[in-house]
């Protein structure tokens, strides 16, 4: 039996038109995931990029989402208000079409983690750093089932039932028990 | 390790297209920190006065400042620097914007252009591939065409290009180079960039920037942040509204322009215009503003929106406009709003300086007027007074007929026109176009900045010290109340004493002493952040900035893991101070150059005039006639400096400045092929 639960959703509000550009989100949040914390700056290992193309008046801050294997077959364009843009554009997937959202020295993709640390932080540091407010934080509580607390053994056999059904394996337990 | 800088420099060779990664010295860093001062050393070191501005001997070298790329707000500026050819002197200027910070990203602290490529090319960096390449198909391109047609042809929407336009490829003597949101005008820098033939430097980095102590770092950079939004949310009250804020002047953001127009002289620098910002001009301006500036923009990680994308056609951006550009053509030929910003859109694309260019074509409209330029000078030239503008513009940046006397700028234009146009090149500071101001009484502390600044631009030497007393006493103790970015509180007393009539008034207030002190401390924070690469915005300019003199050692030390404290960086602020003069006073330049124009002011004071300098130059340590003396340069550890200038005569024992050595009767009037 399920029951619901109240559960904290974390949200990054991206208004684009009060971007200015600066870029301190990257810098940053760059500055705030280097080992140790704040001991280097490098915007092309920030997880999140501000997209430009300031003769297009472009400016979309964009966080970096899942890694995705493959990328996309075809690339659309959008039109919004008389600007173009690349799908990519809004994309926050690490993936092979392009160099973004991922470690410039391993390659490996990196992932916006809400800048979770202890003791926590009220907001994002992209957020905090943002004074252009194109970046606000919200907390928002959603009715969430709550999980079934699964064991390590219930787990096991279940999978082992799904598998061979469960009457195979109770004859098998019966058997092997003997 | 190294922290904040890289610790390498890129030597470009481009008379053999040679390409060096050069490891820099550690203790040119404790002598002279960065962007300035080590592009100062570095001139000192390996460009002797005998080396023209279009030799192919004259470095051009793109510094950054030491602090750039770090979290520091502001910290973007690339200091950018050649012999001039306006000056002829060490020319420096500087730029904002992203460049910087993506070169220090890239691994480099500066790129030391020397000799002549025998071919148009732009420089290509990105990390450790840095490379030359064809740029002959963007002869003639717009410095933002240029920039794009790169940044597709290398398939990288993000580097950061600075390049030049057609008025820098064909040497005119105020070309800018262009860098998108940001640009280095002044001096001529883009003419030798042209020269050079260099059309453009692309760069994109991936590299890290290291502090050194970085919780205190980020306790100072997150105090500043603070700060910052108390300071917009509580602007200074009785100072004209662009000035109230943080930042340059607010140009883009604010409408309200009464005091620039009244205030400025308009044309050729000559017209005073009171009652001219009237109900109906300022709805109409305000109504150009908000529909042709589409946004406010800012440089790489600074809060600060002081630059603004325009839209002059279908385009949403057509080009990006900063400061004070916004009001010199518009001034210059008399006309409104819209067209200044239509023009200016051609003279970015073109890359030449908004201070000088509107100013030269003023110049040369009021020689025709008198009778010294004639219709046969300029044939072809449109009757409408926009249209002659823009038919200006486009003689110089082509160097075609009048245009090419007039692309030296005016006091070269004057010189090589003769009649008499000498009287109409009015309004430069060792040979360079000033803002077009004309006021009535000698301001003591303005005379001195604008004689001794070398930079030859008010607004780089001028800062926190209000640049007029408040009316009352009450609203004098109110401003200094949390003037905590003084020296000291005499300052605070300076100002609390200093009233707009009566004893305490300019000319004779401040005392001599307290000038020399205001005008001291304005200098040193500009010279402190000329070697950070932290924007005047943020610190030397606006009144009551998020950094000054007691945080500032502690932010460069806890970014570079220097030990400075405010006597130490002081100490090094005057090295690095002194080095610029040096170079200066090696090419010529003496005391009879450090003066306002004649018409600055109504009601001069020669004999107060003399004083000030008199005094001023002791203060700096300098002899009578401005040069360092050996006591002075050896405590600054500028040993090497001393003994050149006592083989050239500059300076001698007993330092007696020789009254005309043949080493300045050489350079300063030196022939220019």
């Amino acid at each position: 039996m399920t029951r619901a639960k109240k559960k904290v959703i974390k949200i990054i509000n991206i208004n684009a038109d009060k971007c200015n550009g600066c870029r301190a989100c990257e810098i940053i949040c760059s500055s705030f995931h280097a080992t140790p914390r704040y001991s280097s700056t490098n915007p092309a290992r920030s997880r999140i990029r501000v997209i430009r193309d300031p003769l297009a008046d472009i400016y979309i801050p964009v966080y970096a989402g899942e890694y995705t294997a493959a990328e996309c077959a075809g690339r659309d364009k959008y039109t919004i208000g008389g600007k173009e843009y690349d799908e990519c554009a809004f994309c926050r997937a690490s993936c092979p079409s392009r160099d973004v959202f991922k470690e410039p020295d391993s390659g490996l993709p990196l992932k916006c983690d809400m800048c979770e640390s202890d003791p926590s932080l009220d907001e994002p540091m992209c957020v905090q750093w943002c004074l252009a407010d194109a970046l606000t934080y919200e907390e928002r509580e959603e009715e969430a089932p709550e999980e079934r607390i699964v064991g390590e053994l219930d787990a096991g056999l279940e999978a082992l039932a799904n598998k061979h059904g469960w009457q195979q394996l109770m004859d098998a337990m019966s058997r092997m028990s003997k | 390790m190294r922290y904040a800088e890289t610790g390498f420099n890129l030597e470009v060779d481009l008379t053999r297209g040679n390409i060096e990664r050069v490891p820099t010295d550690p203790r040119l860093t404790e002598l002279h920190l960065g962007g300035l001062g080590t592009n100062a050393r570095l001139f000192w070191d390996r460009v002797p006065p005998e080396v023209q501005p279009f030799s192919p001997d004259n470095l051009l070298v793109f510094g950054t400042g030491i602090l750039v790329g770090t979290p520091a707000p502001g910290t973007n500026r690339t200091i950018v620097s050649c012999i001039s050819p306006q000056t002829r002197l060490f020319g420096f200027s500087m730029m904002g914007g992203f460049w910087g910070p993506e070169l220090k990203h890239a691994g480099y602290d500066k790129v030391i252009i020397r000799g002549k490529s025998p071919e148009l090319v732009y420089l290509w960096i990105k990390d450790d591939k840095v490379e030359l390449r064809d740029a002959s198909h963007l002869r003639g391109l717009g410095t933002l065409e240029s920039a794009e047609v790169i940044r597709q042809e290398l398939d990288e929407p993000h580097a950061a290009v600075a390049s030049i336009g057609l008025a820098g490829e064909n040497r005119v003597f105020f070309a800018s180079i262009e860098q998108g949101r940001s640009s280095a005008s002044r001096l001529g820098l883009g003419a030798v960039m042209g020269d050079k033939k260099l059309k453009a430097i692309a760069v994109r980095g991936s590299g890290d920037i290291n502090i050194a102590r970085p919780a205190e770092y980020m306790e100072i950079c997150n105090e500043a942040l603070r700060y910052i939004v108390h300071r917009e949310k509580n602007p200074i009250e009785g100072v004209m509204p662009i000035l109230r804020g943080l930042g340059s002047p607010q140009e883009m953001a604010i409408h309200d322009e009464k005091w620039h127009t009244e205030n400025f002289a308009w044309g050729n620098a000559r017209v005073r215009r009171k009652g001219f910002w009237t109900k109906e001009i300022s709805e109409q301006w305000t109504n150009t503003m908000e529909t042709m500036r589409t946004r406010l923009l800012s440089c790489h990680n600074c809060p600060m929106k002081c630059g603004a994308a325009i839209s002059v056609d279908t385009r949403l951006c057509s080009y990006m406009m900063k400061c004070f550009s916004k009001l010199t053509y518009t001034m210059g030929a008399f006309s409104d709003l819209e067209f200044g910003l239509r023009i200016a859109q051609k003279a970015t694309e073109h890359g030449v300086d908004a201070f000088s260019a509107p100013q030269t074509m003023a110049f040369a409209l009021e020689l025709l007027e008198a009778g010294i330029l004639t219709e046969q000078d300029m044939p072809g030239m449109p009757l409408d007074n926009e249209g002659r503008f823009y038919w200006l513009l486009d003689r110089i940046v082509r160097r075609e007929g009048i245009g090419d006397i007039l692309a030296d700028g005016t006091y070269w234009a004057a010189r090589a026109i003769g009649k008499g146009a000498e009287e109409y090149a009015h309004n430069n500071i060792k040979k360079t176009e000033q803002l077009p101001l004309k006021l009535g009484m000698l301001n003591p502390m303005y005379y001195l900045m604008y004689s001794t600044g070398e930079k030859v631009n008010i607004t780089q030497i001028e800062g926190n010290f209000p640049q007029a007393p408040f009316p009352t006493r009450e609203e004098r103790e109110e401003f200094v109340k949390d003037w905590v970015h003084v020296p000291d509180d005499r300052f605070k007393k300076w100002f609390v004493d200093w009233e707009l009539r009566g004893k305490n008034s300019i000319p004779h207030y401040p005392p001599i002493d307290a000038t020399c002190e205001i005008v001291n401390w304005q200098e040193k924070l500009h010279y402190i952040d000329d070697c950070t690469g932290m924007c005047a915005g943020l610190s030397s300019f606006p009144y009551k900035p998020p950094f000054h003199i007691h945080n500032l050692p502690r932010l460069i030390s806890a970014g570079t893991g220097l030990d400075l404290d405010e006597d130490s960086l002081t100490h090094l602020t005057r090295r690095n101070r002194d080095l610029v003069r040096a170079n200066n006073l090696r090419r010529g330049m003496t005391r009879k150059d450090e003066e306002p124009p004649a018409d600055h002011w109504k009601r001069r004071f020669p004999e107060l005039e003399t004083r000030l300098k008199d005094e001023y130059y002791k203060f700096k340590g300098w002899n009578n006639d401005g040069v360092p003396t050996r006591e002075s340069l050896l405590e600054l550890d500028l040993e090497f400096v001393a003994k050149d200038f006592m083989e050239r005569g500059i300076l001698r024992d007993g330092q007696d400045p020789p009254a005309d050595s043949e080493a300045s009767k050489a350079s300063s009037e030196g022939s220019e092929s």
